[in-house]
């Protein structure tokens, strides 16, 4: 299979879906090894304001380095990535949380020793500024901007429905809840792009019926872009508004769901064909 | 139905983020405040202050320092006593260049000097961690002993080697020095601990405590969420030192009254660090109960050969309190890794749902 061909077929056949929307993030040719490991080869995708864009493919694809690559976790050794309209540097994470680039993970990554409100409350560090000795009294600046802050918490708090759990040390909480309060924390950095690694892993359908319903929430009522890594092929093709494709590395479809789904590469790329 | 907390609820994030947001914390707290305040001073004996009051307070106030690097942000430290000594020195400096200085400003001060030690000696953890870590502070330990015995500056080139405090006094009233009255001594280091606890507890749950805990449980997520390692960590080292330092401070200015380098050896370290230990880290109260246990472990086991009427010789009671501690430690280390602060926080959980557990 020539995939580079298929993804060159593909793209021209789909150009960007609506063409009137801002593209909030370019990837252009962007290649990633680790050592001899090629985990990401010669990547191109864009990702526009206000959409819904999924990323699949089978395992080790490559689809979680992306999204490393996106919040400057990983530096590729070629290509270029354009934020907002600007080429961008290479960028540490936080500074892609300041940037406006939150995510979650696919193993959950929580502080497990911290309640769930201070889990969230972490996620709202660096927008956080008084100083140590106005901290130590607990006094103007620093309680002020800590109820200014709980405030928005306690709304996303309210909105994903974790309410009965505030104090309870995340270490404690099942798997499902946990990857709830991922989301929180990430929603808790009001970003411009949500990075969604495999956000309904090891859920229940209830639970995932749940967690579709927040993100189709969060980026409608907030607005929020989202970046979404997801096997679960039912999933990916109700709440998204655009799919890529990667397989060993490469990219092998990009277009809208239905497209995809038909894609012959995309199928065979599922069904483990011979390469 | 003593921790009822029905009937109280929060009608303010402000209420809700209050020091004690349930009622019977609060008591409580009164209570131990009272009993150190009021209950102490009317009743202990001259022998209770300096065996046991007062070294409570200045080993917890240490314990405390360490908790925040080792506890909260999971730096683990061995050379907690040299920080110490740092503070110690510095006060003593600041005492003999300025023999009219208030001793609680010479202490305070005293605490920035053992801050930038701490950070400067905290500045490998931004590449190694864990025990790698712990050698490095270990490093720290040997130099500076060495440095307290080799630049003779510090002890103003006394023929002893030691520093010896000389008699201050704050508002007429003699704090330091031989002639100081012990009760004098135990309400000094009690308003310096009380207000430093009240900063670490402020401290630890606000931002800072946040980026520190988030440090701890997962660095890489922490700088995934946007808090930078190294304001996290250097933060906690500069906190840390300081509160420590301030701890030497008062051990020589308010407790022993002379020190020789060896004091601030590894021995010392190693007790804060048991205090720690056993008391709970990432816990504030943990630190007086691992301190209480610490202190009046000893002098409770020297009074057992009357009590039983056995003679029991004083190296063998000092035995005996060496592998209790020991023995106390593994079984924390094993069984309970969050200390004497977990059974009470336990206790209170129960109390909090009494009678009905669902
Ligand atoms: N830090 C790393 N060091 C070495 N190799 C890595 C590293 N991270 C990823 N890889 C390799 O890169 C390839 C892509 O991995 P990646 O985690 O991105 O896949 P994925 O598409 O997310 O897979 P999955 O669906 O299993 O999560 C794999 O071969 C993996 O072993
Ligand atoms: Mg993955």
């Amino acid at each position: 299979m020539n995939a580079f061909v298929a993804d060159k077929a593909l793209s021209s056949a789909n150009p960007s879906a609506d063409e009137d929307r801002e593209v909030l993030l370019n990837v252009e040719n962007v290649s990633l090894s680790f050592g001899g490991v090629k985990a990401i080869t010669d990547i191109s995708f864009d990702i526009l304001k206000g959409e819904i864009r999924a990323i699949i493919g089978p395992n080790g694809a490559g689809k979680t380095s992306m999204l490393n690559v996106i919040n400057g976790f990983y530096h590729p050794q070629e290509g270029t990535i354009t934020w907002q309209g600007k080429v961008r540097n290479k960028i540490k994470p936080h500074e892609a949380v300041s940037q406006g680039i939150a995510r979650t993970f696919q193993n959950v990554a929580l502080f497990k020793g911290m309640s769930t409100l201070d889990n969230i409350m972490a996620g709202r560090s660096t927008r956080m500024k008084a100083n140590i000795f106005f901290q130590m009294i607990w006094y103007g600046a620093a309680m002020r901007e800590e109820i200014e802050h709980r405030k928005r918490v306690e709304d996303i708090i309210d909105f994903l429905e974790i309410q009965a759990i505030r104090r309870t040390p995340v270490g404690k909480l099942p798997y499902g809840l946990q990857k709830r309060v991922e989301l929180a924390r990430a929603l808790a950095m009001e970003p411009e792009l949500l990075l969604l690694d495999e956000p309904m892993a090891g859920m229940n359908l209830e639970e995932k019926e749940d967690m579709s319903r927040f993100i189709v929430d969060v980026n409608q009522e907030f607005g929020t872009t989202i970046a979404l890594i997801e096997h679960d092929m039912g999933v990916v093709m109700d709440l998204s508004d655009r799919v890529v494709v990667l397989d060993y590395g490469k990219k092998i479809a990009d277009g809208r769901p239905e497209e995809v789904q038909a894609n012959q590469n995309v199928i065979d790329a599922y069904l483990g064909v011979a390469h | 139905m003593i921790f009822r907390t029905a009937g109280q609820f929060k009608t303010s994030y402000e209420a809700d983020q209050a020091l004690f947001p349930i009622k019977q914390d609060f008591y409580l707290v009164l209570g131990v405040l009272l009993l150190a305040y009021v209950v102490f001073p009317l009743t202990a004996s001259e022998f209770a202050f300096k065996a046991l009051l007062v070294p409570v307070l200045i080993y917890s106030l240490a314990a405390l320092g360490l908790n925040i690097l080792t506890g909260y942000c999971g730096q683990l430290s061995l050379g907690t006593a040299a920080f110490m000594g740092v503070g110690a020195y510095a006060t003593y400096k600041f005492m003999s260049i300025f023999p009219e200085m208030n001793i609680f400003v010479a202490i305070f001060l005293s605490g920035f000097f053992s801050a930038a030690v701490g950070v400067a000696f905290g500045l490998p953890s931004l590449r190694i961690k864990g025990f790698y870590l712990a050698i490095a502070t270990l490093a720290a330990q040997f130099f500076l002993v060495w440095l307290f015995e080799k630049w003779a500056w510090l002890y103003n080139y006394n023929a002893s080697g030691a520093i010896e405090v000389s008699t201050s006094s704050v508002f007429g009233i003699t704090v330091t020095g031989p002639t100081a009255l012990p009760i004098v001594q135990y309400y000094c280091v009690l308003i310096v601990v009380t207000l430093v606890t009240w900063f670490a507890i402020n401290l630890t749950r606000g931002r800072y405590g946040r980026m520190w805990k988030a440090t701890r449980d997962m660095d890489i997520a922490a700088e995934l969420v946007g808090i930078k390692l190294i304001t996290a960590k250097l933060t906690a080292f500069a906190v840390s030192s300081y509160i420590v330092g301030i701890a030497g401070g008062l051990l020589v200015f308010f407790w022993k009254g002379a020190a020789e380098p060896n004091l601030f050896d590894i021995p010392l370290s190693f007790q804060i660090l048991f205090i720690a230990i056993i008391g709970g880290l990432g816990s504030i109260l943990g630190n007086y109960l691992g301190a209480i246990l610490i202190v009046a472990l000893p002098v409770v086991l020297n009074l057992l050969p009357n009590a039983l009427g056995i003679p029991i010789d004083s190296a063998t009671l000092e035995h005996l309190n060496v592998m209790i501690v020991g023995a106390l430690i593994i079984a924390f280390l094993i069984l309970e890794p969050h200390g004497l602060a977990r059974f009470y926080a336990i206790i209170r959980e129960k109390l909090i749902l009494w009678p009905f557990p669902y």
